[in-house]
């Protein structure tokens, strides 16, 4: 039934149409089909009312879903495979497909709804006892079922000590291709999956394609997606699997976890971090670095040269063999800038350099270079933060 | 026991320099070296091999002059030597080096223990290793930090990032180390000189009896689209001016920023 009113352009007040009487000025009313209402509209004395299409959202095509390997660990969902469900969920949507999560635990208590507030609209669960600590063994039987099952088209890893152990293993049972430590990762005018990868310590980035192959698959190191914020309303599905697993898979036996008692480094989370490297001279002068970032509640961060000479412990390396970080400042002195150490820091929001030499390649990447004695700036800014304070 | 280490020859990237006018790499000239974490690899089989009197076999792949890491290998301790060298190979991404080394390995045959480096300094994935254990079904621990065999049996440091694992295996199991595992050696002077009474056996595809259709470029799974050098960030700002002002300018340029955590 269309909903009508009289137009201004009719020059009667008043519509007798087959027995229903329509008022000039009144508003939209729902009338029945009559052959007079249909010529009336014809006359132009009659305005329709145009059914508002209601704006759909478009419904995603099922399959070939964009799925991200839940890494936990003692039942915490790894940082990284936050920050790969937000990169997951924009290459998703360009694909219109689902953003998907697997998740092997022992117990899975709230955790899927954490991957779901964080962009997946599917979490797989695969539960058992035998899968509360990641064993290469189970969790690449458990995965790679799902994965022939499901065919994805594209699988994300986060590049942690697990993701780097897991991933080839599975991409060698699945006969497919992986990109190591991705960069950048986006969607192609033909629908593939461009993977973006330093290679050469950084002097080079390649773009990495896997054509003929499914799934795509790469890993991304800690730190390097952007987060996306966390949305308690989202919605999504929880999918329980049944791994088909027994002892009898098992090939290896965790014998102990150990973890280390001294302060976890954290510098792939750090809003700040104060690098120091071969230009303190020696290990006493370290100690400059490690007062300025006290002041400034900062990580500690080094190159491998401060590591090397026994300075500064090895999970305090920014590199290419190190960490890779983002901070909103990166602040180093005494650092050259090897293309190993850029490859690390470069992407930090702002990068301060302090080097006595102007050449020095870290120029290159700082947004404020300071061509000074380090023995002088660090110690002048340490007195007048302290005054500060 | 036998073992056999995998080690890659790469270039130096300590050396790799960018050409200032053309943005390319300058590859000429750049010294090649075994691959770090490949050469405590090395090491610790040598390890191992004076408690067990184990025989060691190296084995790589790659151009001809990967020969002076296999010597090098030799004469730190290893018995014989094989390079997988044939234009075949040309090309492979890492699903297809395993596909070489892990072929070879069968032909090999008779291992107890793979060893691996963690990654190599040239490309980063630490992929090879995974994929040749999976190739082989066998069973896999990377990022050892201690190594301890027993009979029949590996019982193995496996790091994590808040500290580590035991691990115990059966063997044949691969395994790849970090460069925690051991201190750095160089070769004595009488093992240079008994590596070059020793062979280096240089294997085609053939010779390796290596699937030939999962191999080289065109087999592999992933290809490169482009390289390009990464943009450079145009030219910062210098701070200038004396001591105290630069760094009043630093400091207030971090509470403009609001980087203000501990002051």
């Amino acid at each position: 039934m269309p909903k009508v009113r009289i137009s201004m352009s009719c020059p009667e007040t008043q519509l007798n149409l087959g027995g229903i009487v329509l008022i000039k000025g009144n508003d939209f009313e729902e009338i029945p089909d009559l052959p007079e209402v249909q010529q009336a509209i014809d006359n132009g004395y009659l305005e329709v009312l145009e059914e508002k299409k209601e704006e759909k959202k478009q419904e995603t095509t099922e399959g070939a879903e964009v799925l991200v390997f839940a890494e936990q660990r003692n039942n915490k969902i790894s940082r990284v495979v936050l920050e790969l469900l937000g990169k997951a969920r924009e290459l998703a949507e360009k694909l219109n497909v689902k953003t998907t999560a697997i998740l092997l635990t022992d117990k899975s208590n709230n955790l899927s709804k954490e991957l779901i507030s964080y962009g997946a609209d599917k979490v797989y669960i695969a539960e058992s006892p035998l899968l509360k600590n990641y064993q290469t063994d189970l969790y690449t039987k458990v995965i790679s079922e799902h994965i022939k099952e499901t065919k994805p088209q594209i699988v994300l890893y986060g590049a942690t000590h697990i993701g780097r152990d897991l991933a080839p293993r599975l991409a060698q049972r699945l006969n497919t291709g992986l990109t190591a430590d991705c960069t950048g990762l986006d969607i192609t005018e033909e629908n593939l999956l461009l993977q973006t990868r330093p290679a050469f310590g950084g002097n080079l980035m390649a773009q990495i394609l896997c054509q003929k192959h499914k799934p795509q698959m790469s890993t991304v190191r800690p730190g390097v997606m952007k987060m996306q914020d966390k949305d308690e309303d989202r919605k999504g599905e929880i999918i329980k699997l049944n791994p088909d697993i027994s002892e009898k898979d098992m090939t290896t036996r965790i014998i102990d976890i150990i973890k280390e008692t001294k302060k976890k480094v954290n510098l792939e989370e750090a809003e700040i971090i104060v690098s120091g490297g071969r230009g303190l001279g020696k290990k006493e002068n370290f100690k400059l670095i490690e007062d300025l970032a006290k002041l400034l509640n900062a990580e500690i961060g080094s190159s491998r040269a401060a590591v090397d000479s026994g300075w500064v412990e090895k999970d305090h390396q920014v590199g290419q063999t190190g960490k890779t970080v983002r901070p909103k400042l990166y602040l180093c002195a005494g650092i050259s800038g090897a293309i190993q150490h850029k490859a690390g820091m470069q992407s930090s929001d702002t990068i301060i350099a302090i080097n006595k030499d102007p050449d020095a390649p870290i120029f290159q990447v700082a947004d404020f270079c300071i061509v000074e004695d380090l023995f002088k700036v660090l110690p002048e800014m340490i007195e007048s933060l302290k005054e500060g304070s | 026991m036998n073992i056999i280490v995998c080690i890659k020859q790469v270039p130096d990237t300590n050396e790799v320099k960018i050409d200032p006018k053309t943005g390319t790499l300058k590859r000429e000239g750049v010294p090649t070296i075994m691959n770090p974490d490949d050469k405590h690899a090395l090491i610790e089989a040598v390890k191992i091999k004076k408690k067990t009197k184990a025989q060691i076999t190296v084995l790589s792949m790659g151009p001809p002059q990967a020969e002076e890491a296999l010597r090098e290998a030799l004469a730190l301790g290893a018995d014989q030597a094989i390079l997988l060298c044939d234009r075949a190979f040309a090309g492979s991404d890492t699903w297809a080096t395993a596909n070489a080394i892990g072929g070879a390995i069968k032909t090999i045959g008779n291992y107890d223990l793979l060893l691996f480096g963690r990654q190599a300094i040239d490309g980063d994935t630490a992929q090879v290793g995974p994929q040749v254990a999976e190739l082989l079904n066998i069973p896999q621990i990377t990022y050892a930090q201690k190594i301890e065999t027993e009979k029949n049996k590996v019982k193995v440091e496996r790091q994590m990032e808040d500290g580590y694992e035991i691990i115990e295996s059966n063997i044949p199991c691969l395994i790849t180390c970090i460069s925690e595992i051991n201190e750095t050696e160089y070769p004595t002077l009488k093992g240079i000189r008994q590596a070059y009474k020793k062979e280096v056996k240089v294997w085609s595809a053939d010779q390796a009896k290596v699937d030939k259709s999962k191999i080289g470029l065109l087999n592999s799974p992933t290809s490169v689209k482009k390289s390009f050098t990464p943009p450079a960030k145009g030219q910062g700002q210098t701070l200038k001016g004396s001591i105290k002002d630069i760094a009043k300018e630093i400091i207030d340029l971090l509470k403009e920023r609001e980087l203000t955590g501990g002051f």
